[in-house]
């Protein structure tokens, strides 16, 4: 044995690149910048013209609240939102378990959806005003579109990622093909779908302002490009708050879904 | 009902990896297929079971399965193949529910699947909550439900440590015991194939066929931990396999 007096003990060296939750920290890094919003524009040293201060935001979101036209915009809003990317995702789902599963539907489809995916679906609005009508149609075609290319996408990608192990024990036990398909590969793909869906839905939240440039009166989407032309940043500001509150509440309801479906991961 | 492998052969792009193979399974028999690694042993138990078709040859089956089979061939998996969103009573249903057993018919099969498995408090947890030994004793529990004529086992220990394996070729053991089952036991472990084979079955390097044939005749429930017994025919069998093996480590994977 060598000198213990001249020990030294081994530093540590491991640990991170494990990031854990922290709860409050998400909310203090919003609240310190729009602190800073308002202090800067009170002082002086952010004009006006660059940002609207925080509390003239806060009031004009308090005026619409109380002439009521907050819930002519939401209600209008959130039932095309949800209306449109039901209609996208259902359809995204059922496309993406075809290509999952059939060799000429995954042949004839994968390269029509790589072609169709990377066009900006505002681009199409006018399209879908003439097929659809300058209604509500027009905006559920447009919200549906956009939602349902990445949903086909995250399921089919999904579907391939099902332990084909899993699919052979079914086979192995004399499972019919329907069996298979809904007790093994759609729990199994769930956890890829859901995370396509987070995604997919954002950009449906994105596209329902693009869906009400054309023939809405009322609407979140309305409300801001109205405040846009009439460069009134104080309700531009109120309104895109309410996108974000919309996009957050979204994300959060995924993860509810997520917790209570997938509990089973390790 | 028995089996019989009729000239099973088969080739993976070219490459030959069973040749004509013979072999009849009697039934109340466990018949252990040994081999190097790569000889095809895992490709002929998917053969039997009708998961992979063979090239040439075919697999027959004499006799009709008894009556209460629901599913005369029946897989255990080396990983288990669990479904993980379903708790151990969940995965036992999945196979009950195709064949329209539900509620208190499919809970009765359940109970008793379980508790001849030891798995009787552990009818709620999920998959992720067992160890590795838990997880093979539900699969088990899984085959035992579908009345198998004849059990398709591969490898099912070597995904565990080694004490988990002598407790669950002793719950193997038992449940022959009580119960003589039909089984073509797929492994690598020579222990394994002594402790729990009527007979053993040697493979040679790839393409694989029949290098011999071992009976062992001491009954399953007198063979025991370290059974001095089971050292001659072990011996016997590592002699047959050892070149093999061999050669088998130092082929280069074409892949």
């Amino acid at each position: 044995m060598s000198d213990v007096s001249r020990a030294t003990s081994v530093a540590f060296r491991g640990g991170g690149f494990k990031p854990r939750p922290r709860r409050w920290v998400g909310g203090a890094v919003l609240i310190g910048l729009i602190l800073l919003a308002e202090w800067g524009t009170r002082a002086g040293w952010i004009s006006a013209l660059t940002l609207p201060r925080p509390s003239d935001v806060l009031d004009t979101f308090r005026e619409l609240y109380e002439s009521g036209l907050l819930f002519t915009h939401l209600g209008l809003s959130i039932s095309r939102l949800v209306i449109g990317a039901a209609i996208g995702a259902s359809i995204g789902i059922s496309v993406g378990v075809l290509i999952g599963l059939f060799s000429y539907v995954r042949s004839g489809l994968v390269p029509l959806i790589a072609a169709i995916f990377p066009i900006p679906k505002i681009a199409l609005l006018p399209l879908f005003v003439i097929w659809f009508g300058i209604g509500e149609g027009s905006k559920y075609a447009l919200i549906a579109f956009g939602t349902f290319t990445p949903t086909v996408v995250a399921t089919y990608g999904a579907v391939d990622n099902v332990d084909r192990t899993l699919i052979r024990m079914g086979q192995s036990f004399g499972l019919s093909w329907w069996s298979i398909v809904r007790k093994i590969v759609l729990p199994g793909a769930m956890p890829g779908i859901l995370s396509g869906l987070r995604i997919s839905l954002a950009i449906a939240i994105i596209l329902l302002v693009a869906a009400e440039m054309l023939g809405a009166e009322y609407g979140i989407g309305a409300y801001i490009l109205e405040a846009g032309s009439l460069y009134d940043l104080e309700r531009l500001f109120a309104g895109v708050v309410i996108l974000s509150t919309l996009g957050v509440l979204v994300s959060a309801g995924i993860g509810v879904v997520e917790r209570h479906l997938l509990g089973w991961r390790t | 009902m028995d089996i019989r492998l009729d000239g099973i052969g088969h080739a993976y792009a070219k490459v030959d990896v069973l040749s004509d193979i013979s072999l009849d399974i009697e039934s109340g028999q466990i018949v252990c297929l040994v081999g190097p690694s790569g000889c095809g042993k895992s490709t002929l138990l998917r053969v039997i079971g009708g998961l992979e078709r063979p090239a040439q040859g075919r697999v027959l089956q004499l006799g009709d399965p008894p009556e209460s089979c629901l599913n005369p061939l029946t897989y255990i998996f080396q990983d288990f193949a669990l479904l993980p969103w379903r708790s151990v009573s969940g995965n036992v249903s999945l196979v009950l529910e195709d064949h329209g057993i539900r509620g208190r018919a499919a809970q009765g099969i359940i109970d008793d699947v379980l508790s001849r498995t030891k798995l009787t408090d552990f009818a709620k947890a999920l998959p992720k909550q067992l160890s590795g030994g838990m997880k093979q004793r539900v699969a088990i529990a899984r085959a035992l439900a579908v009345r198998p004529a004849v059990m398709l086992m591969d490898e099912p220990l070597s995904a565990l440590d080694a004490q988990t394996r002598e407790l669950l070729m002793d719950d193997l053991v038992d449940l022959w015991t009580r119960q003589p089952f039909t089984a073509v036991y797929v492994t690598h472990n020579l222990a394994e194939a002594v402790r729990l084979g009527h007979r053993v079955v040697v493979l040679s390097r790839r393409p694989g066929r029949i290098r011999d044939i071992v009976e062992i005749e001491k009954p399953l429930a007198e063979r025991e931990f370290g059974d001095p017994d089971l050292d001659a025919p072990q011996r016997h069998l590592w002699h047959l396999m050892r070149d093999e093996a061999r050669a088998a480590d130092a082929e280069l994977l074409d892949v």
